[in-house]
């Protein structure tokens, strides 16, 4: 039996800290390769990495990757985790490195000095020393390590120089011992230092002092009874922190003057990729490109996928005898998982890009670029980001807003997001544009459809900025927009982080977003698979005794027409006519009202369902269900059913409305309250219906 | 003078700061009294702006930059 003293010695708990861009994420790849795995943090949807490696034979390190900080005074969401995680009390960490981008050291010393003051046994690691050296900054880290009373490695996590020599500090014990505690209050607070500690007498004065600058409430009760500025101490505080980290700049750092190559690079290129004209030009190339690979590319791997799970289908169906359990499992099951894998090629395409984008440091050119138009609409520049992902899917791109800081313009972004025409929407608008629109071309040269599907997308941007223009003046916020924000140096996207990133968020989309879409799927195979049992008896009695007479040909379609009226008098079909009138004056019949109903499961699953309703042989192929649809007659008018009014108004509802489970569920993971979805859903559902009923009316 | 008086190229050394409101966030981003910061560019529709301090470029919004009294080099 092990005492619980030596299990804690064989296995360490260790996390990486360290400004934003000091190559932190590459130092952890690199120290646990693909022995990782991502979760998130309690509370929030902050992405917890965490990896392990062995050190010796009984000594196991669980490393956690932490979001990238300047400091411990939090302003954003990733930073709180930050800070949260080291101060954490209950799950105290046995070694914290400090990943120091060694080119920007005054800054990345502001942060180790905080944490060593914490009392935590600490690390340095000195990363990109190349880049420092090329700017003239050589650093004598013996020295330093003696000034800072802790270990120093330099190392380059991008050539894995160094990875050993941090390795084997874990070896010994000495590492997970604390040293040296500097801290003290400007010399005309000190004594406060009294009133701070009695926050808890078992922690350090910097501690106590932290927790009670983050906390706003204890914050604003220390202030009154105390009678001081506590922001006022932080900021002469910081002041004194950064004169002491002067000295040891002045003592361990030779600075000499040397032509910046890499700095100087990346003036020239930001001449360029930032230019008034060049600069939007190639932004618009890229987005371009985005929105093409979102598209084309993916929708080959896309038809892979969905062929894959058709004959997964089909030789299931053969295989297995017949009944509800193989109807669960095949029409609810299967057909919700397929409908999750599916979106994975556009994901890890969106994602590809944004990473690259961000990897290389020209995502803060694109805010920087754009920030000024988009606060116009309430939004932030790093908003854009999320709403060019929105072409692809709502869920990960509300997730990418946490990388804005202000409250409000995330807000804002989360709410109009889903605004942006998703790619779930495409197989809708396919099939309605097809069966509505003329193939004609208008002005001689543009094809009809091809601009209504551009209309679309137009549109769907159009009302999200506008909303947020709206939104703009109803959210309140105490908070002042806030944009400051590091433009790195240029830099080659490292294909590892790259394909890591990738990997991770297919991971996050397929297990926590498909979690919700499976469940849902399976709820919705329910509804539309029973309803009161009467009704459905009566059916299935009457197709069994008109099958006995029919031939063997007739019987297939027969069997299409029982499911057909079966879907009728299911429990989807009775909300479908429940909700008829609501329906009526936007052009929808009872058909139309299950599709909808169907379509919060996923908006393409609209296709599938009028392939049912429509009793169409092959669910699988748009053309089927189309002619389906097109032979439809209106009973009230005599005309055709699908008119250019009704598609006009389907589609607009299906642009605008929030017909998605997935989205809901992550914008209320994000926001932590329902107000916000239910305030989103409310306000596209209304948005959606009234257009709807404008154009309807219109062309009719 | 502020420090979005300066003029692109233009080096400065920063003096006081008018409101306490982003004094923290300005310091930890290397933005200290006595620091010299240089305006490198202003972007594409006139704000954000772009310095260079401490030895790297930061980006803030014009709102931002304006509480910064600076002295010209």
């Amino acid at each position: 039996m092990t005492s619980v003293r030596e299990e804690s010695i064989n296995k360490i708990s260790v996390a990486l800290v360290g400004n934003p861009n000091s190559g932190k994420t590459t130092l952890f790849n690199s120290l646990t390769g693909l022995n990782q795995r991502t979760g998130n943090f309690p509370g929030v949807t902050v992405d917890k990495k965490t990896g392990y490696f062995k050190v010796s034979k009984n000594r196991t390190i669980e490393i956690i990757d932490l979001p990238g900080t300047y400091s411990l005074y939090p302003k954003s969401i990733d930073e709180q985790v930050t800070f949260k995680i080291i101060t954490n009390k209950n799950e105290k960490l046995d070694v914290v490195v400090v990943v120091a981008d060694s080119s920007n050291f005054k800054r990345a010393m502001f942060l180790l000095t905080q944490v060593i003051d914490l009392n935590i046994p600490c690390v340095l690691a000195l990363n990109m020393i190349d880049v420092a050296q090329n700017n003239g900054i050589v650093i004598d880290s013996k020295l330093l390590a003696t000034k800072l009373g802790i270990p120093v490695v330099e190392i380059n996590s991008k050539k894995g120089v160094g990875l050993s020599t941090l390795k084997n500090l874990f070896e010994n014990d000495s590492v997970l011992k604390h040293k040296t505690k500097s801290f003290s209050l400007p010399k005309e607070y000190a004594v406060l230092s009294t009133k701070i500690n009695s926050v808890d007498s078992l922690e350090t004065l910097y501690t106590n002092f932290v927790q009670l600058i983050n906390d706003k409430e204890k914050k604003t009760i220390f202030e009154l009874e105390n009678n001081v500025d506590l922001s006022e101490i932080q900021a002469k505080e910081t002041l004194q922190r950064f004169d002491s980290i002067s000295s040891i700049y002045q003592a361990c750092v030779i600075q000499t003057d040397v032509k910046k190559t890499q700095t100087n690079f990346s003036k020239k290129l930001d001449d360029i990729l930032t230019h008034k004209v060049w600069g939007l030009l190639i932004f618009g190339f890229i987005l371009f490109t985005i929105f093409q690979a979102i598209f084309n590319f993916s929708a080959i791997p896309m038809d892979w996928i969905e062929t894959f799970f058709a004959n997964v289908s089909s030789w299931f169906i053969e295989v297995l005898p017949q009944g509800i359990l193989t109807d669960l499992f095949v029409n609810g099951i299967i057909a919700g998982i397929s409908g999750i894998v599916v979106f994975v090629p556009q994901i890890a395409f969106l994602f590809a890009f944004i990473v690259v984008l961000e990897d290389t440091g020209y995502m803060a050119r694109v805010s920087f670029m754009m920030d000024r138009v988009m606060r116009f609409f309430g939004l932030s520049g790093r908003s854009i980001i999320p709403l060019i992902g929105g072409i692809a899917c709502a869920v990960p791109s509300i997730l990418s807003t946490r990388t804005i800081s202000n409250w409000k313009e995330r807000m804002i972004t989360i709410m109009v997001t889903p605004l942006m025409s998703c790619s779930a929407r495409l197989p809708v608008y396919t099939l309605l544009i097809s069966l509505t629109v003329p193939n004609i071309f208008v002005f001689g040269f543009i094809q009809l459809q091809g601009l209504v599907f551009f209309l679309l997308y137009f549109l769907g941007t159009f009302l999200a900025l506008l909303v947020g223009l709206v939104l703009k003046k109803f959210i309140k916020s105490s908070e002042g927009s806030f944009f400051v924000m590091e433009m790195p140096l240029y830099k080659l996207p490292r294909p590892r982080t790259v394909l890591y990133t990738i990997y991770e968020k297919v991971k996050v989309f397929l297990f926590d977003a498909g979690k919700v879409i499976f469940a849902v799927s399976v709820v919705l195979w329910f509804l539309t698979s029973f309803g009161p049992s009467e009704e459905f008896n009566a059916i299935e009695k009457k197709y069994a005794t008109e099958n006995k007479m029919l031939s063997e040909s007739l019987i297939e379609e027969y069997k299409i027409k029982e499911q057909s009226e079966k879907l009728e008098a299911s429990y989807a079909g009775i909300i479908g006519k429940k909700i008829e009138p609501l329906i009526a004056p936007i052009g929808y019949d009872w058909k139309i009202g299950i599709a909808i109903i169907t379509s919060f499961a996923a908006r393409e699953v609209f296709v599938g369902t009028m392939a049912t309703i429509y009793s169409a042989k092959n669910t699988e192929d748009i053309v089927g269900v189309r002619d389906m649809m097109a032979a439809e007659i209106n009973p009230k008018t005599g005309q055709k059913m699908y008119s250019l009014a009704l598609g006009a108004s389907l589609l607009v509802f299906y642009a605008f409305s929030m017909q998605c489970i997935s989205t809901i569920a992550v914008v209320y993971r994000e926001t932590k309250h329902w107000k916000w979805p239910l305030i989103q859903f409310v306000y596209m559902g209304v948005l959606a219906y009234l257009s709807s009923y404008l154009v309807y009316h219109l062309f009719s | 003078m502020r420090l979005t008086d300066l003029k692109i190229g233009e080096s400065a050394i920063i003096k006081s700061f008018k409101s306490d409101k982003l004094i923290q966030k300005l310091y930890e981003m290397g933005c200290l009294p006595g620091e010299k910061i240089s305006l490198e560019r202003i972007s594409v529709f006139g704000d954000p702006i772009a310095v260079r301090v401490s030895g790297y470029l930061l980006s803030l919004r014009k709102s931002e930059a304006s509480l910064i009294e600076v002295e010209r080099l």
